[in-house]
């Protein structure tokens, strides 16, 4: 496949700033409205017509990759393609109600969020999901403080999480940020729990052990039973990351494999945007002993109709409201869409698709059996630099350099919504960028709207407004 | 997958045809996908969720009814969650699937559009709070506001104490997500005194001490009041070596004083004021703040450099402060954001451009002090409270129960936010404005 992403240009520039194409400032003369020593003096800001907006932000997409265009296979990203009919269900005006409106006025709005709570639960084996978590990383904020709230609530004074050292940053900040010391856990040869390391890092201290499975290599934790024993014996509690989940749909349950509390990520397995870096939400299910302890509030359902209520002994908020709403609508659009035939078709194709891809391509793929994702090693070229190359053949590349258990890991998810031939044309580029020479790949993109960009000097001399650059050019 | 009517029962986002899955089958060599997934047996889910899978228009027609049991009322609410008309250029161009159905900007190479928009969008902030470092986005109000409390004790690791004071009137929403992000970093909270609605910056005074190490202040606050003695709060806050964190929203922040010039050290607050419409209370979290705070700002900066043709490109930078770099000494958890919501809000404001801006910003004051004053008007009830100014909304004190008001007016097609017994808060944007009549009439007979 050929590509070429649009350019717009002039001079050392690419489309110009806003703030290039006008900038206007307006003093800000109140009288009448406020004293002057309320207001401010001025305020600078581009003043442009539509025409001149719509065509700005039309370019600006022009010189921007998506899913829509091509394959996204950022490994435990999950980027699939979010049906369009979703956007329209969230845009329905009788859904925008303000969290202020008694129960009874917004009953729409209850039953959905207590119908994505049922979902939900009964997708991860769980008994109670709340909604609130804006994010996945918030929602592993909030399961982490529930675990807390547990082992206080029973007198008991625990300083650890453990971690595997191949799970995602958010599990290591999550739990830092919640107060505890991070226990990190080395992988045994094959690429899962070292249960000898396990076993030695479990103690009384250890509040909870937080994992992915498939875990980030994509391989089933086949030990999870005796992780969870190991764990619930030491009075610990088993933290299930969704980011994986979309591997395991009506096949297997965190609850069922002995987790007490998971997040999911709608944005990855129920297929809601990823909208450039948000806005995702992340959901926490719990088993039926911790369910007193969720954020406040929560749904039910009762003679009378939907009500919210604060869990008995709820750990409080974790977002100023409820959450992200129109993220929610969308993602319970997608299960109600494709019902449980239509989950199950998805992780088997995503499966699929992983292994056919990895069949087709030149590097080696170190550890498997995986399941939705793997982590092919681009051995001796730098999986950085080969990323950059397969940019050029019109394709997104794969997660780089993560986990660090694979050396120039290339951590690769096509998901389900690929086809054979797009699955053909991600190996081709795969393939092509690996054997390319070591001068293509250092120059490469060369297909982009930029060519490659330097990044050391972005960090060293940091630029981050339209004023900061005004000081130097 | 086909069922028996030839209808097809599997995803119907999964593209494979029959004669492709048997080739890609045979290149993996299984015989069926489900030879790939190596799920011990003691752990197999073979039971059903009972969801029926539906078709699209069924769906569609099926969450329509759902919706439409939201009674329809003309909201009169805000508390931190406000709604202003949204022109349809931000709808129209935020829901092209480039912008929509792309990542995080891992290679900026292939998504420069994108990051150019989150620059522009930290470079609006930078204008209206005179700050020079914005990041491209917080979840919310409630979570930036927590994460400036985070900051402010990372900077004063060695003070005696880890306090941050907040005011009395504060949404509850923040106040809880405070305490939950302060939990784990042994911080704790302190709560100042509020007199006819504003900071009472004497008792402040006697509250701010070598303990503190944030004093958090609001403009409009939740009750709509704009605060008169900023900088007199912020001098507070630094004579005792404690940052001044300023609350607002983008477009109070059009008119009201600059923070940089009251002394903000960081100004968090909600930006979805601005694109994004009633929602449910999501959001998108203002966090701005100084250049030498710089390494320790949470989540996303996109900044300015060069690619190899010389030519000016842009770039997630600093992520070194990050969790998938830094893991557990990260600035901050956050991985995705409101990015998309920040686009929305930057071509909202582009939209407007300084001079509407500016006059949405008049019109949250103008408009909230003619309808209290038509309030006020009517026997029993006292608008606004506080001998104060208003931004968009303000307190009304009702002779009869404030409850009963609001359910009498939700009768009549109001809504309208029950504060206390004899309290409400109502709220007036351009985007109800024009129902501010019908209110009053409403409000004359229910009283």
């Amino acid at each position: 496949m050929n590509f070429d992403q649009a350019r717009f240009s002039r001079d050392d520039e690419y489309e110009p700033l806003l703030s290039e194409k006008d900038s206007t400032t307006v003093e800000v003369d109140s009288e009448g409205v406020l004293p002057d020593d309320l207001t401010r003096d001025e305020l600078t800001l581009p003043a442009l017509s539509e025409p001149q907006l719509a065509r700005h932000y039309t370019r600006l997409s022009q010189m921007n990759y998506s899913v829509e265009l091509g394959p996204y296979p950022l490994g435990s990203c999950t980027m699939k393609y979010n049906p369009s009919f979703t956007e329209d269900v969230a845009a329905d005006p009788n859904a925008g109600v303000h969290p202020d409106r008694s129960d009874r006025t917004i009953q729409g709005t209850l039953g959905l969020l207590h119908g994505l709570q049922e979902y939900l639960a009964d997708i991860g084996g769980m008994d109670a999901v709340t909604l609130q978590p804006p994010a996945g990383a918030a929602g592993e904020f909030t399961g982490i403080l529930v675990a807390k709230a547990y082992h206080e609530s029973r007198g008991d004074d625990r300083s650890e999480i453990i971690i595997p050292s191949s799970a995602h940053g958010t599990n290591f900040a999550s739990a830092a940020m919640a107060g505890y010391d991070v226990v990190e856990l080395p992988s045994d040869d094959d690429g899962r729990v070292d249960m000898e390391a396990l076993d030695a890092a479990v103690s009384e201290e250890t509040a909870a052990l937080m994992l992915t499975n498939p875990n980030t290599l994509g391989l089933f934790e086949r030990d999870i039973v005796d992780i969870a024993e190991l764990v619930h014996d030491a009075g610990g509690l088993l933290y299930y990351d969704g980011a994986n989940l979309n591997a395991l749909l009506g096949r297997a349950r965190p609850g069922d494999m002995g987790f007490d509390i998971m997040h999911y990520n709608v944005h990855k397995t129920f297929a809601t945007p990823h909208g450039g870096g948000g806005p995702g939400a992340g959901p926490v299910g719990v088993v039926d002993e911790l369910a007193e302890f969720l954020p406040s509030p929560m749904v039910r359902e009762t003679a009378a109709g939907y009500e919210q209520y604060e869990p008995e002994s709820s750990i409080g908020k974790v977002h100023g409201f409820a959450g992200n709403w129109l993220v929610l609508v969308k993602a319970y659009a997608y299960i109600a869409r494709l019902g449980d035939a239509g989950l199950a078709d998805a992780s088997a194709k995503a499966v699929l698709n992983a292994n056919y891809l990895a069949s087709q391509i030149d590097l080696e793929v170190p550890y498997g059996p995986f399941h939705h994702e793997f982590a092919a090693t681009s051995g001796e070229r730098d999986a950085a630099d080969v990323a950059k190359r397969m940019l050029d053949y019109g394709v997104h590349p794969p997660t780089t350099k993560w986990p660090e258990l694979v050396s120039q890991a290339m951590l690769t998810e096509p998901t389900e919504v690929e086809d054979k031939a797009s699955l053909d044309d991600l190996a081709h580029a795969f393939n092509a960028a690996y054997a390319d020479s070591d001068e293509a790949l250092e120059t490469a993109p060369s297909k982009t709207s930029a060519r490659r960009i330097d990044q050391v000097s972005a960090a060293r001399n940091p630029r981050l407004s339209w004023r900061a650059l005004g000081d130097d050019e | 997958m086909t069922a028996g009517n030839g209808r097809r029962v599997g995803s119907p986002y999964a593209p494979h045809t029959d004669a492709d899955e048997e080739a890609m089958l045979d290149a993996v060599g299984v015989d069926s996908a489900e030879d790939l997934f190596d799920i011990p047996d003691e752990v197999r889910f073979d039971g059903e969720f009972g969801v029926d899978s539906a078709d699209e228009q069924e769906l569609r027609n099926a969450m329509a009814d759902l919706f439409s049991r939201n009674e329809e009322l003309t909201e009169f609410l805000g508390r931190g969650h406000h709604a202003h008309y949204v022109p349809a250029l931000v709808d129209d161009l935020s829901r092209r699937s480039e912008f929509l159905t792309s990542y995080t900007q891992y290679q900026p190479e292939i998504a420069q559009g994108f990051l150019q928009v989150l620059f522009e969008y930290q470079s609006m902030l930078v204008e209206l709070t005179g700050l020079p470092v914005a990041n491209c986005s917080m979840y919310d109000a409630a979570t930036a506001l927590a994460e400036a409390a985070l900051l402010a004790n990372r900077l004063r690791r060695g003070a005696s104490g880890h306090r941050v004071l907040v005011p009395e009137h504060l949404h509850e929403g923040r106040l809880g997500v405070l305490e939950n992000y302060l939990d784990g970093a042994a911080m704790e909270i302190g709560e100042y005194p509020m007199t006819d609605g504003a900071v009472d910056v004497d008792a402040l005074a006697d509250l701010v001490d070598d303990e503190t190490v944030m004093v958090y202040a609001e403009t409009p606050t939740v009750r709509g009041v704009i605060e008169e003695r900023l900088a007199d709060i912020g001098d507070l806050a630094h004579d005792n070596d404690a940052l001044f964190c300023l609350g607002s929203d983008l477009v109070a922040l059009a008119l009201l004083e600059e923070p940089a010039s009251v002394g903000a050290d960081v100004v968090v607050g909600e930006a979805g004021a601005l694109g994004l419409g009633t929602a449910y209370g999501m959001g998108l979290g203002i966090f701005a703040t100084r250049e030498e705070y710089l390494r320790q700002v949470p989540g996303r900066l996109v900044g300015v450099s060069e690619d190899s043709a010389d030519m000016r490109a842009f770039t997630l930078t600093l992520q070194t402060r990050e969790q998938h770099i830094r893991k557990e000494r990260a600035t901050s958890n956050i991985c995705t954001n409101q990015a998309w919501v920040a686009l929305r809000t930057a071509m909202h404001m582009a939209w407007l451009g300084p001079d509407r801006l500016v006059d949405l910003a008049e019109r949250a004051v103008t408009d909230a002090r003619d309808l209290a004053a038509r309030l006020d008007e009517l026997s029993g009830v006292k608008a606004p409270l506080y001998d104060r100014h208003h931004f968009r909304e303000f307190v009304v004190r009702t002779d009869q129960p404030a409850p009963a008001i609001t359910n009498d007016l939700a009768g009549r097609g109001f809504a309208v936010h029950a504060l206390t017994d004899h309290h409400l808060q109502v709220c007036i944007t351009d985007a109800n404005a024009d129902a501010a009549d019908g209110l009053v009439a409403a409000f004359e007979e229910v009283i």
